[in-house]
């Protein structure tokens, strides 16, 4: 009796499945359709759910001003990866052939490395903002990798550069002490090579400190930090282990002060629960937060006031959801400029966003009538510059906000492009492909 | 009816030896295979070979593989993680380094690392058994967990600690589309299983089990614990190291240590004790379940929440794929303790009353 039931249980389970298999959505020709990789478990959920919303805010508040770009309508779908590399890709592979697809944000840099190597066949472009592989800077190598505004290697570069201002100049950092204390992933080891560099450069000394993902444990980083007392923390951490770093480094005794994270620990979820223990923490930023910027207003008139906002309200033009903001642009405004060449009123192909994106040309102008001004620098792309911008500001957490405590701070193209280019060589080498030429820029 | 083995008389040692003795399975088995190579790539959709059928197959691999390990020779292993990282960075290391390396070989040299690796941190089961062993296993995950993080050499210096490979070819044929790399991965599996199961019925397996049913005894009758017990260990992790390289190369394309993550160990041996210990058919539906499942209900459940007029957002979509999921295999365990191969032998003896029950 009891086999009988489990074979009914099962012939239910699989006719259920049928029927929502047959229940495939009937899509519309004239959609614009992003893909929305995004994780709201997990312990990266803190800064991936603000994150998240920015992006799908953005879309809601294009479709309901505008009604799309030039009357395509943006559609988009969310597929929670938790961080996951494969479930990252198991999103990427469901989400990649549904009609109208512009790009992907991958939201992690793990999964940005597996999909680098898929996207070129598929032929979808793939925008890391500030993340993911540091030498995708270089366009001519990688054609379908856009990580505009900074990478790991532009926020290490920046952070130096910044300490050495502060000290008075970058050769006053001879004999001082760095400590990375890093998420050990290639999120957190992305940034070493060019601390190494400028380390050799300047004359400090490294020291590297990994903490085992996902951060929750950091006891024996801490102590390591205790017993050297370096003059400067730099900490590359993610998710919860910012906030337990904070928390580990008040524990400790560190000065807040003498740290500083890179843009991915500078948002509201990693100081907030520490409160004032966090007071004197600096981080890059790489765009404001608030809800003043008038990009911000109309999601809020637009989105929020309607009663369709994904988050809470008091949560929007935080530092993440801004930056999600930002991204989303980012793609809409790429959309924009391939309907400019390729025909408005079209829905793109994954090609023809790749090509806006490349000849993205965001300035001061452009940016305020989109709402943007002073929430992000201006930012131009080309076939060999796929980053567009490079600079970010320091900020410092009061104990109830960011506020800003330097001018922007450009990377130092001397330094990082000689290695971008050496890094991408190699790439290009290990795979056995050439760089694009003159003639792929063009298409 | 279907399933009787009356009147099939075996009129030589041959036949009575073979893998598949009853008729049914013969058929049934050649059927299976001509389906999964001929009819499941004429009819399924991209997305269904990339992201159910390979990762399916690969992880059954691997279930295989533990299967002989913790189901036939009775060593509760929580290091299959390790293996399979070794078994990746190793077919990496092989078909990086050396030029011209066949993706093939190099999998098998994977494999092969993977064995060696097996022996040594299987060395402990010759002194300590059941969750002891377990703990033991568990060292060769963190080892392999730091080895893949601190040496560098392992991953091509790469500064980001992050590998990848691409263009890959057998045969001269490229690896890419998503019907190739299922045919790639689906022959792999097939010869794996075929020799697992042909292994497990022949002295080394009926070793292995003497020495999970009581290992003094087997003692005594003459069977080497060592022997036995290495085997098992080389067997196993041969297979898992292999199965790993295939994750790694086939499915993912670039991977950092966290793919092969401690998890990654849980999830196998999980997929084994749902499946059914000592069972290669139990391997493939303790695969199905783990794997299949969460991608499953993460797509049936918004669409059932769409039927009766409900939008639900991915957060809960994934919390209640969690819960579900949990649940399921509590449930599992409580009614069919003996995991999924049981529900099949029982599933064939009732075929081979029916229609006439007692």
């Amino acid at each position: 009796m009891k086999f009988r039931k489990f074979v009914a249980a099962l012939a239910a389970v699989v006719a259920g499945a049928t029927l929502v298999a047959s229940q495939a959505s009937a899509a519309d020709a004239k959609e614009q359709f992003f893909p929305l990789l995004s994780y709201r478990t997990g312990p990266y959920a803190p800064n991936g759910v603000p994150w998240a919303n920015g992006k799908q805010d953005y879309i809601k508040m294009i479709n309901a001003r505008d009604g799309g770009v030039n009357g395509v309508k943006l559609t988009f779908e969310e597929c929670e990866t938790g961080y996951a590399t494969d479930r990252g890709v198991e999103c990427y592979e469901r989400l990649k052939s549904k009609p109208g697809v512009s790009l992907f944000d991958p939201q992690a840099t793990g999964i940005t490395f597996a999909l680098t190597e898929k996207v070129p066949n598929d032929k979808v472009p793939l925008i890391t903002l500030g993340y993911g592989l540091s030498i995708a800077q270089d366009g001519q190598a990688f054609k379908w990798n856009f990580p505009m505004m900074g990478s790991y290697w532009t926020g290490a570069d920046i952070l130096i550069q910044y300490l050495g201002k502060k000290e008075g100049g970058l050769d006053k950092l001879k004999g001082k002490k760095i400590a990375l204390v890093y998420h050990d992933s290639p999120f957190g080891k992305e940034p070493i090579p060019v601390l190494q560099e400028r380390a050799k450069m300047h004359g400090f000394d490294l020291q590297l400190i990994p903490v085992t993902a996902p951060g929750v444990e950091q006891k024996s980083a801490w102590l390591q930090v205790r017993q050297s007392r370096p003059d400067f923390v730099l900490l590359w951490g993610w998710g919860v282990m910012n906030s337990t770093a904070l928390k580990e480094a008040q524990a400790t005794g560190y000065p807040r002060d003498k740290m500083y994270g890179v843009w991915w620990a500078g948002a509201e979820p990693d100081v907030k629960d520490v409160g004032e223990g966090a007071k004197g923490y600096n981080a890059l930023a790489l765009n404001t937060s608030g809800q003043q910027p008038k990009v911000i207003q109309d999601i809020l008139k637009y989105v929020h006031a309607k009663g369709q906002g994904t988050g809470p309200k008091d949560e929007v033009g935080q530092v993440l959801y801004t930056r999600g903001v930002i991204i989303q642009m980012l793609g809409i405004e790429a959309v924009r400029r391939a309907q400019e060449r390729f025909g408005k009123g079209k829905v793109m192909t994954g090609e023809q966003v790749r090509w806006g994106l490349e000849n993205l040309a965001l300035d001061a102008k452009r940016l305020e009538s989109l709402g943007f001004t002073g929430v992000m620098q201006p930012l131009s792309t080309s076939c060999s510059d796929h980053m567009g911008s490079s600079s970010a500001r320091v900020q410092t957490w009061d104990g109830s906000k960011w506020n800003f405590v330097s001018d922007f701070i450009t990377a130092d193209e001397q330094i990082l492009k000689p290695m971008v280019k050496a890094g991408a060589d190699k790439y290009l080498a290990d795979k056995k492909m050439t760089r694009r030429t003159g003639a792929d820029c063009q298409s | 009816m279907f399933y009787r083995e009356n009147g099939q008389f075996k009129t030589s040692y041959r036949a009575d030896q073979q893998i598949f003795p009853i008729a049914q399975d013969r058929i049934a088995v050649v059927a299976l295979l001509l389906a999964a190579f001929v009819v499941v790539p004429a009819l399924a959709s991209d997305y269904w070979l990339t992201n159910i059928l390979i990762p399916f197959l690969i992880f059954s691999l691997a279930a295989i593989g533990v299967n002989i390990l913790v189901g036939y020779c009775g060593q509760i292993s929580l290091g299959s993680g390790a293996f399979m990282a070794v078994g990746a960075y190793a077919a990496y290391n092989f078909y990086v380094r050396i030029d011209g390396m066949p993706v093939l070989l190099s999998l098998i040299l994977g494999g092969v690392c993977a064995m060696l690796f097996g022996i040594l941190f299987g060395l402990p089961s010759l002194r300590v058994k059941g969750l002891y062993l377990a703990v033991a296993t568990l060292a060769a995950q963190f080892f392999a967990d730091w080895m893949f993080l601190r040496i560098n050499w392992f991953t091509n210096n790469s500064s980001s600690g992050s590998v990848s490979v691409s263009n890959l070819q057998f045969l001269g044929l490229p690896i890419e589309s998503p019907m190739s790399r299922y045919l790639f991965c689906l022959s792999v599996l097939a010869v794996i299983g075929l020799l697992a199961k042909n292994l497990v019925r022949g002295a080394v397996g009926r070793e292995w089990m003497a020495i999970r049913d009581m290992d003094v005894a087997a003692a005594v009758i003459g069977i080497r614990p060592m022997y036995a017990k290495l085997t098992a260990f080389a067997v196993s992790s041969f297979i898992v190291g292999v199965s790993g390289g295939l994750w790694a190369f086939i499915y993912l394309g670039a991977w950092e240590p966290a793919a092969f993550s401690v998890d990654q160990s849980f999830k196998l041996l999980f997929m084994v004790i749902i499946g059914g210990m000592g069972s290669i058919m139990g391997s493939f539906f303790g695969a199905a379940f783990i794997v299949l499942l969460p991608i499953f209900l993460n797509q049936f459940l918004p669409a059932a929440a769409g039927l009766v007029g409900l939008q639900i957002s991915t957060a809960s979509v994934s919390h209640a794929e969690l819960m579900i999921f949990g649940a399921l295999i509590v449930w599992f365990l409580i009614v069919e303790p003996h995991g999924m191969a049981k529900l099949w032998a029982t599933g064939k003896q009732k075929l081979r009353l029916w229609p006439f029950p007692h």
